[in-house]
C-alpha cells in the first residue's frame, strides 16, 4: 500500500506498479504512443520510448511508465511544466510528419492527431520530405514509413508477441522509422497477422481497402465478439458504423491477449459479401427458386409430418455445426430429440 | 484442452505432434514460440516440416500414421531409463503393469524402421519430454487416422507416466480446428449423448431432460455421419437437415456424399452461402453470420465466450436460433425464447459443466467449464485434484498400420491439412479477396527429389488418382515433406482433396482415416 498525493489529492495505491498504471487506475488519462501493458514483464534488446507520458513527480519531470510508485510521492499529471514538455515532444514529431490528415485513412483514429488537437499544436508547413518508399506489397496492409513516429510498438509486437520478427527500426536522413526484414513484405516471412497494424498509433501501418469509410470513423462503435474461425477463440473488437463492419482488431482480453491471426484480423470481410443468401429458396421444377419464409416453413412442416407418418422418426437425421453457436446447436438437437424423436444427430467435429 | 492457452508459458517442455499451430492455431503458435524463446524445450513429430520445426530442439519426421509406435517407443525409453514419475503412477493411476508389458517390445530399435526415424532420436525425444513439466499439443494429425482414438490414448499414457496431468505447464491439449467444435459436442450434437456428454439412457439424466423438455426423449442410439450418409444411399434416411456444414467438401469420399445427398427425399440446408451442399437441397434457409447474431462459442480450452451482434444480416436472412425455434414451435414444441441468453439458461439447467454460466457472468470474460455453480470461477486446469474418475487408467494400445496402404496402382501416400490463409471449405475465406490473393487455388506439395524422379516441374499440372476418384491440381515443390508423401490442403472445391480420401473409420469413434490416402500421380493435359 502506498500513500501518494495526485494533483493535490491524497490517494491510496494498493499495488506496486508504475506511476502511469497508478494514474490510469485513478481514472487519469496519460498520453503515450509506445506504452502497452503487455510489454511490462517482457524484455527487449532495444527499448524505445516516446516520452509523452511525462508527469511531474516531487517537482521533477519523469516518465510515468518507467517510474515505480513509492510512498509519499507528490504527482502532478498535467502541470504547466508537463504540458510544455508534451507540447515540445509533439512539435518535434509533427515537424517531420506528413501533414496529410485530410486524406489520411487513419484520421479519426490517430493518436498523433488527437494529441495535437488536445495540446493545441498547429502546423501548416514543415520540413517533412516524405521521401521514403511506401511498401504496398501485402494484400492486407501497407507500410508508409514517412508517417512512422518510431514508437517501436510494431517491432516489439512482431518480434516478441507474434514472434515472427519482420520489422525493425532504422534511420534514413536523420528520421527514425520502421523497416522490413527483407526486400518488401511480400518477400518477407510476414504471416499477415496484422498485429503490428493493430498497435500502430498513427497512419504508418494501415489496412488496405478502408478508404471511403473515413467519414464514419468518428461515429464508430466497438462490439467485442469471438472469432469465427479456429478453436483458439480470440476476442475481437469489431468496429461498426451504420450497420457496416469497418475493421477488426484484437481485444485486450481473452485467450489471445491482444493478438489475432490473419483470419481474425482480415477474414471478416465475407460478412457483407454479395453472394450471401438473402431469401429462403425452394426447389421448383429442379431449380432453387426464391420463396417467403412462410412458404419455406410450411413446406418443411408438411414434408416432415408426411415422412413422420409414413416412415417414422428414424428416417430423419440432422447434421449440426461446429461453426454455429452453442445455443443453436442446443436447439438443433432439441428439435430432433423432441419434435422428431430421434438421436440421429451428428456434426463434423471429427473432421 | 486439459490446460488453458495461457498455461503454455508455464511449460518447461512442449511436445507438438500431428499439429501445425503456426498455421492452424496461429495465436497459440505465437505463444509456443514465445515460450521457446523464454527457455522451454520444444520437440516436434510430424511427417511434414512445419514452421515451428526450425526452432525446435528436436524435430522427428516420422512416417504417416505411425504416431502410436513413436509414442510407445518414448514410453519404453522413459521406463527403461527410470525417468517416469513413480509417485504419480503409484498414487494416481491404475493398470501401469499392463502398460509396461505392452510397451516392452517397443524398443527404439523396433520402432525406428516403423516410423522411419533413428533409434537415437526416439531416445532423445523421450529424454527431452521427461526432462521437465511437459505440455502436449496435438490436432487432427493424431485423430484423423483409423487408430485416432488410440493415438489420443497413447498420448494420455505418455503424459500420465511423467505425471503431467493436473499440473501447471503440463496436460494433453487437443487443438480444435473449428471455432465451436467443443461447443457442438458439449451441446449434445452427437448421436450417443445429450449435453455435457450425458448418457440419455441414464434414468436420472432422462428424467432431467424429460422434465425440462416436457416430452419423452428417444432411447434408440443415433447414427453417426458416415452411417447417416450410408442410410441416405440405401433410402432408410429420407430427410436430412444440415445446419452450417458443407459435407460435400469437408467429408471423405465426395462422390459417395453426392450420391447420398441426391438420394434423399427431402434435404434442408441452413447456411449463409449457397454452398456445394446447399445447391443440392430442396429448401435452403438463409442464416446469419457470427457478427449478425448473439450467442456463445466454447473454445479449445473449454472457455465459453460471448458472440455479439454487430450488424444486421442481409435481406431476409434470420438468426439461426429464431429459425430453429419457429420450426420447433410449428412442429408442436411451444417453448419460446426472447433472446439466446434464455437458451443458455436452459442449457445451464440441464448441463452440469455449464450450470454456473449465464450471459451476465460471461459479459466481460469467458469462463472455462466445468463451472458447477453460479459463484464458481471456472476450471483452467482439469484433473487438478487427481483424475476425475478417481484414478487415471493406463489403457495400453498397440501400433497398427493404417488401413490404407500403398499398392502397385497407388504407390504414394497423400495426407492433407489446412493452410494459414483459408479455413475449412473456404465458404467464408474464399470470399475474402486478400486471402484468395495469398492462396488462390489448390496445390499438392511434393518433395523436390520425388519431383525430379517423376519428371515434374514445380507448378506443373497433375492428375492425382485414388481408389475413390481423381482430381487435377498443381505441384508445389516443398523440401519439408518426406519423399514418399504428398500433402494437399483440403480447402478447395476445384481439386478437392476429399475426392480422394477414403472412409475407413476409427472403430472407436467413427473418425474417418482422412489423413491417409494411397494415390497415383500422372501429368494432366488440359
Ligand atoms: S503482419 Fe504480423 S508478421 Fe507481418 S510484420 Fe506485422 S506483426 Fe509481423
Ligand atoms: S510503424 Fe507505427 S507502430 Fe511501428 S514504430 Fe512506426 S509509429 Fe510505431
Ligand atoms: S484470430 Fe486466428 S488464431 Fe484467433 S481464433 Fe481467429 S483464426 Fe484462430
Amino acid at each position: 500500500m502506498f500513500e501518494v498525493i495526485i494533483n493535490g489529492q491524497k490517494t491510496i495505491i494498493r499495488e506496486e506498479s508504475s506511476v502511469l498504471r497508478a494514474l490510469t487506475g485513478e481514472g487519469i488519462q496519460v498520453p503515450s504512443f509506445c506504452y502497452d501493458e503487455r510489454f511490462i514483464n517482457r524484455h527487449f534488446p532495444e527499448e524505445t520510448d516516446c516520452g509523452l507520458c511525462v508527469v511531474e513527480i516531487d517537482g521533477k519531470l519523469e516518465k510515468s511508465c518507467s517510474t515505480v510508485i513509492s510512498d509519499g510521492m507528490v504527482i502532478l499529471s498535467d502541470s504547466d511544466k508537463v504540458i510544455e514538455r508534451r507540447k515540445s515532444i509533439l512539435e518535434k514529431i509533427i515537424e517531420d510528419h506528413p501533414l496529410d490528415c485530410i486524406v489520411c485513412d487513419k484520421a479519426g483514429g490517430c493518436k498523433l492527431q488527437d494529441y495535437c488537437y488536445e495540446y493545441g499544436i498547429e502546423k501548416s508547413s514543415n520540413s517533412c520530405l516524405e521521401a521514403l518508399p511506401v511498401d504496398g506489397s501485402s494484400p492486407f496492409f501497407s507500410i508508409d514509413p514517412n508517417k512512422c513516429i518510431a514508437c517501436g510498438k510494431c517491432v516489439k509486437v512482431c518480434g516478441y508477441l507474434q514472434n515472427t520478427n519482420i520489422l525493425f527500426l532504422t534511420e534514413t536522413n536523420g528520421k527514425r522509422h520502421v523497416a522490413v526484414n527483407g526486400e518488401t513484405l511480400r518477400e518477407s516471412a510476414c504471416g499477415s497477422c496484422g498485429n503490428c497494424v493493430s498497435v500502430c498509433p498513427v497512419g504508418a501501418l494501415l489496412p488496405k481497402g478502408i478508404s471511403g469509410t473515413r467519414a464514419d470513423r468518428w461515429k464508430t462503435e466497438t462490439v467485442q465478439t469471438t472469432c469465427c474461425y479456429c478453436g483458439v477463440g480470440c476476442q475481437i473488437d469489431l468496429k461498426v458504423a451504420e450497420n457496416k463492419i469497418l475493421g477488426a482488431g484484437p481485444a485486450a482480453s481473452g485467450p489471445n491477449d491482444g493478438l489475432l491471426c490473419v483470419k481474425g484480423k482480415f477474414g471478416y470481410k465475407f460478412i457483407g459479401h454479395s453472394d450471401r443468401l438473402k431469401t429462403p429458396l425452394i426447389r421448383q421444377n429442379g431449380q432453387l427458386t426464391e420463396a417467403t419464409w412462410d412458404e419455406a416453413y410450411a413446406l418443411i412442416t408438411e414434408k416432415i409430418s408426411g415422412l413422420m407418418a409414413s416412415d417414422g422418426p428414424e428416417a430423419f437425421a440432422g447434421l449440426t455445426s461446429a461453426r454455429c453457436t452453442n445455443e443453436e446447436n442446443y436447439l438443433f438437437q432439441k428439435l430432433f430429440r423432441t419434435v422428431i424423436g430421434t438421436n440421429n444427430i451428428d456434426h463434423c467435429a471429427r473432421l | 484442452m486439459t490446460n488453458g492457452i495461457e498455461d503454455v508459458e508455464n511449460a518447461e517442455v512442449i511436445f507438438v505432434i500431428g499439429s501445425n499451430p503456426r498455421e492452424n492455431h496461429p495465436v497459440i503458435g505465437a505463444k509456443i514460440k514465445e515460450a521457446k524463446r523464454n527457455g522451454a524445450r520444444l520437440i516436434i513429430a510430424d511427417p511434414r516440416k512445419i514452421d515451428l520445426s526450425n526452432e525446435s530442439d528436436l524435430f522427428v519426421q516420422l512416417k504417416l500414421g505411425t504416431n502410436i509406435a513413436l509414442i510407445n517407443g518414448m514410453i519404453h525409453v522413459i521406463i527403461e531409463e527410470g525417468l517416469e514419475d513413480k509417485e504419480y503412477i503409484e498414487t494416481h493411476t491404475e493398470n501401469y503393469r499392463n502398460l509396461k508389458a505392452v510397451v516392452e517390445k517397443y524398443t527404439p530399435e523396433h520402432v525406428a524402421p516403423i516410423c522411419g526415424v533413428k533409434a537415437d532420436e526416439i531416445r532423445e525425444m523421450a529424454r527431452i519430454y521427461a526432462s521437465g513439466r511437459a505440455s502436449i499439443f496435438y490436432a487432427m494429425g493424431i485423430t484423423q487416422h483409423k487408430t485416432g482414438t488410440n493415438g489420443v490414448i497413447s498420448l494420455s499414457n505418455l503424459a500420465q507416466v511423467c505425471g503431467n496431468i493436473g499440473v501447471k505447464g503440463g496436460g494433453i491439449n487437443p487443438l480444435r480446428g473449428q471455432n465451436n467444435v467443443q461447443g457442438a459436442c458439449d451441446m449434445g450434437g452427437l448421436p450417443d449423448v445429450l449435453t455435457g456428454s450425458q448418457d440419455y439412457t441414464n434414468p436420472g439424466v432422462k428424467q432431467l431432460f424429460e422434465e425440462e423438455w416436457g416430452t419423452k426423449i428417444p432411447q434408440k442410439p443415433g447414427l453417426t455421419i458416415p452411417e447417416i450418409m450410408d442410410g441416405a444411399c440405401s433410402n432408410t434416411i429420407k430427410c436430412l437437415f444440415i445446419m452450417g456444414e458443407n459435407p460435400m467438401l469437408s467429408d471423405p469420399d465426395m462422390n459417395h456424399i453426392r450420391h447420398a445427398l441426391d438420394s434423399l427425399d427431402f434435404l434442408i440446408v441452413q447456411d449463409i452461402f449457397l454452398t456445394e451442399t446447399a445447391e443440392r437441397a430442396h429448401v435452403v434457409l438463409p442464416a446469419r453470420a457470427f457478427a449478425e447474431k448473439d450467442g456463445t462459442f466454447t473454445n479449445t480450452e473449454r472457455r465459453v465466450q460471448r458472440v455479439r451482434k454487430a450488424v444486421d444480416g442481409p435481406g431476409e436472412s434470420r438468426e439461426d436460433w429464431l429459425i430453429l425455434m419457429e420450426l420447433m414451435n410449428r412442429l408442436g414444441q411451444d417453448r419460446k425464447y426472447a433472446h439466446p441468453g434464455e437458451i443458455m439458461d436452459e442449457i445451464a439447467r440441464v448441463t452440469p459443466q455449464y450450470r454456473g454460466i449465464s450471459y451476465e457472468r460471461i459479459a466481460k470474460a469467458g469462463l472455462q467449464w466445468p463451472v458447477p455453480h453460479k459463484e464458481h470461477m471456472g476450471t483452467p486446469i482439469l484433473h487438478a485434484n487427481g483424475p476425475i474418475r478417481g484414478k487415471g487408467y493406463f489403457c495400453a494400445v498397440e501400433y497398427e498400420p493404417s488401413a490404407e496402404q500403398v499398392s502397385a496402382n497407388f504407390p504414394y501416400l497423400l495426407t492433407n491439412g489446412r493452410n494459414l490463409y483459408h479455413y475449412h471449405t473456404r465458404t467464408m475465406t474464399g470470399r475474402v479477396k486478400e486471402l484468395n490473393e495469398k492462396s488462390p487455388c489448390s496445390y499438392v506439395e511434393i518433395n523436390p527429389i520425388t519431383l525430379r524422379k517423376l519428371g515434374f516441374e514445380d507448378g506443373a499440372k497433375v492428375k492425382i488418382t485414388s481408389a475413390r476418384g481423381h482430381i487435377t491440381t498443381r505441384v508445389k515443390a516443398y523440401e519439408g515433406i518426406m519423399e514418399e508423401l504428398f500433402f494437399m490442403p483440403f480447402h478447395f472445391a476445384d481439386g478437392a482433396a476429399n475426392v480422394l480420401t477414403g472412409t475407413n473409420l476409427d472403430e472407436k469413434c467413427g473418425i474417418p482415416e482422412l489423413k491417409v490416402s494411397a494415390v497415383n500421380i500422372e501429368p494432366a493435359f488440359a
